[in-house]
């Protein structure tokens, strides 16, 4: 019903958005948030009556009244401060974006040999930000939010055969906010025929314990033979929201494989779409989300077989603590005419207290007669005889339970090829869960 | 150093051990035969002190102390170490990792020295090549993937590694082959002195030509109903379970020796 009241977040992103629509920018960049404007003001919040959101509560990020960043604000970071952050490999580019804005002086860009184009996104050239909106803007109320206040953001383009040797690594720093601000962070990732690349996103504060939310949209285009490799690390506040979206669009022969990291944050919602429109496209969705506390984690994957021949995997693994919620989907949509799909996916899940809960399900659609579709879910704990074999050899339950939580996310993380990520992750999961 | 008296031990309800009684003083080798499902796999859990199986009636004191008042860790800290009939597969943790930390946490609760990933590659390699396990075997998941005979051998690995006082080896010969036999007694043998002892399940008297027990005990129907020398296995092989059924507890077996 459009009559419904208008929730009082919704009332301050319009009177915010208005203000917003006068900060300069180019031609492009003002018709973009126009039409966001007007979608977001006919778009509704979505609600637990809906299917994809049965599970996930976003009450406290609908009900709360965010104030947007608009404009970047005038704090001084250090490369000091940013440091446990980048990864200073050679190399590697790395950007840095403060509360989404792009913060050159905190940034590095390779002295590279290739003619690769990446920075801030409202600079970008006209053919490359034709592509916004292309692929997600019939979405959701929040990727109309994101372009509604679109003022900064990243965008990579890699021209038609090209390479790349080392990753761009795109760093969103949470820093300064007050309270109750909202951050729109935005990247866009072009991918040119017969190009290959590897690109890291992580979303990173500064924050001790202030509530701010991050409403994140990344686009990328996969054309035809181009492969591109894309880690997504997600370690945001303590008492902060992130939701994001990332929509993928893969043309014939190209190759997408992701990795999807969910280290903090109050609630987190990764909404990760691929379509794959062209024959023989690849696509694998990796993911880790390890949750404890009062945390809501949820990813959810969508996959749509548009033309005949692709292949798709998605393996997605949580470890849940203490009374947290994770939710996981993974939908599968298959037409009529993508005859000879792959798809096969798997979720499991270690629970580590009897307070913490995971709803996972596989939603499948499968219009064409001649495809290979399973799916796979585990929920559990270790089996009891397993645990006895630790003991019976001197090993406590407790440490038991740290080993094979370690040995659980590291065959996930195992399979990552880009070593620096893989070596801070393994820090990470080692800290956290290994007993020795 | 082992004492078991009158040890009576259900699982889901439904007594297997009833009354079990067997002395092991250090130095010795024991075999305990018998027919399938007789208890000998329960005994050895029970020993290992896997809660899985309950003791109803009984006591058993190792190393002068009360074994069952102590939980799995603790006994295997003291010396006891069950090869099991079915090893268990460990999805995501390296063989070597696995020992590493379990010989580790062993000589902390003696307050040894850890041994660092050095030292103790440099053990590892060297008991892997007593067992003759490929040195593949330290990085792969513990025996996930391994066949029948290799997870055997592994059981003997960890046994070679964390060198334990008193081993109770649970059919560790079914499953091999006749050079993976020979290996796995010559592991046993090197074990073998004064201060360390063994009890050994098996059906075959093969196993006990090149493992010499000191004594043969027969468990049967959740009981040890005779025990003597090695000669008893033999008799086994020649008469069959048949001949045992026939028979009622002999008096003192099992114990009969604890008090000479
Ligand atoms: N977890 C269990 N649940 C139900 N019954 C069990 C369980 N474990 C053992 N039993 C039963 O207890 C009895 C003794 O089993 P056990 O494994 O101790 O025999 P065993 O002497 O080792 O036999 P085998 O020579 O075949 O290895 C069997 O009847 C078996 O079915
Ligand atoms: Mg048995």
């Amino acid at each position: 019903m459009s009559e419904s009241v208008q929730s009082i977040s919704k009332t301050q992103y319009l009177a915010d958005v208005a203000q917003a629509a006068k900060s300069p920018g180019p031609k492009w960049l003002l018709e973009l948030r126009k039409a966001a404007a007007v979608r977001l003001a006919e778009l509704e919040f979505p609600n637990r009556r809906q299917e994809e959101w049965r599970f996930t509560n976003i009450a406290p990020i609908v009900n709360t009244s965010f104030r947007s960043m608009v404009e970047r604000l005038a704090i001084d970071l250090r490369a000091a401060d940013i440091e446990p952050f980048v990864f200073r490999e050679e190399g590697w580019t790395e950007l840095v974006f403060v509360n989404g804005f792009y913060q050159p002086s905190l940034s590095r860009i390779a002295a590279a040999s290739t003619n690769v184009r990446c920075g801030d996104l409202t600079a970008a050239a006209g053919s490359v930000v034709e592509h916004l909106d292309r692929y997600g803007a019939n979405g959701n109320i929040f990727t109309a939010l994101n372009s509604a206040f679109l003022a900064g953001g990243a965008y990579v383009h890699i021209p038609a055969g090209q390479v790349m040797e080392h990753p761009i690594h795109l760093v969103f720093v949470s820093a300064g906010r007050s309270e109750n601000t909202a951050a729109y962070p935005r990247t866009l990732v072009i991918a040119e025929p017969q190009s290959q690349a590897v690109l890291v996103e992580s979303h990173v504060h500064l924050e001790g314990n202030v509530p701010y939310f991050n409403n994140s949209v990344t686009e990328v285009v996969v054309k035809e033979n181009a492969h591109v490799h894309a880690y997504r690390i997600v370690q945001e506040g303590a008492s902060s929201y992130h939701l994001s979206t990332t929509k993928v669009h893969q043309a014939a022969a190209s190759v997408f494989k992701s990795f999807a990291v969910t280290l903090s944050g109050k609630i987190v919602r990764n909404e990760l779409s691929v379509l794959l429109d062209g024959e023989g496209a690849d696509c694998s969705l990796q993911g880790l989300y390890l949750t404890g506390g009062d945390q809501l984690v949820d990813n959810a994957t969508a996959i749509e077989h548009a033309q005949p021949r692709c292949t798709s995997w998605i393996g997605y693994k949580g470890v849940l603590d203490g009374r947290s919620h994770g939710v996981f989907t993974g939908k599968i949509k298959v037409r009529r005419h993508a005859q000879k799909t792959d798809s096969k996916q798997l979720n499991n899940n270690l629970l580590l207290s009897d307070e913490a809960v995971i709803n996972t399900k596989p939603l499948l659609e499968i219009f064409a007669d001649d495809v290979k579709c399973t799916h796979g879910a585990t929920v559990g704990r270790p089996p009891e005889e397993v645990i006895f074999y630790f003991k019976s050899r001197g090993i406590s339950e407790a440490m038991a339970q740290g080993m094979l939580t370690c040995g659980f996310c590291d065959a996930l993380l195992s399979q990552m090829e880009l070593e620096p990520v893989r070596q801070r992750l393994d820090n990470v999961v080692f800290e956290r869960y290994s007993p020795i | 150093m082992l004492v078991i008296e009158n040890l009576h031990a259900t699982v889901e309800g439904k007594e297997i051990l009833k009354g079990v009684n067997l002395a092991v003083r250090a130095g010795e080798v024991h075999a305990i035969m018998g027919p399938n499902g007789s208890g000998k796999s329960t005994l050895a859990h029970v020993l290992a002190g896997n809660d899985a199986y309950e003791v109803t009636e009984g006591r058993v004191t190792f190393m002068g102390q009360d074994l069952l008042e102590m939980p799995p860790e603790e006994r295997a800290r003291l010396g006891l170490f069950m090869a099991f009939q079915y090893p268990v597969e460990i999805p995501g943790i390296s063989n070597a990792y696995f020992l590493q930390a379990a010989l580790n946490e062993i000589r902390k609760s003696h307050g040894q020295e850890e041994l660092d990933a050095m030292e103790f590659q440099a053990l590892l390699q060297d008991r892997m090549r007593l067992v003759a396990i490929d040195s593949s075997f330290a990085g792969r998941p513990v025996n996930e993937g391994f066949s029948g005979g290799e997870k055997k051998r592994n059981e003997i690995l960890q046994m070679a590694i964390l060198e334990p006082r008193l081993a109770v080896l649970d059919e560790t010969d079914s499953g091999l082959d006749i050079d993976a036999l020979r290996i796995v007694a010559d592991g046993v043998n090197r074990l073998r002195s004064p201060d360390r002892a063994m009890i050994i399940v098996t059906h075959y008297q093969r196993l006990l030509n090149y493992i010499v027990p000191d004594f043969v005990h027969v468990l049967f129907e959740g009981m040890v109903v005779r025990s003597g020398g090695k000669e008893l296995a033999l008799e086994l092989e020649a008469k069959g379970y048949d001949w045992v059924k026939g028979l009622g507890v002999e008096s003192g077996s099992g114990l009969a020796l604890a008090q000479s």
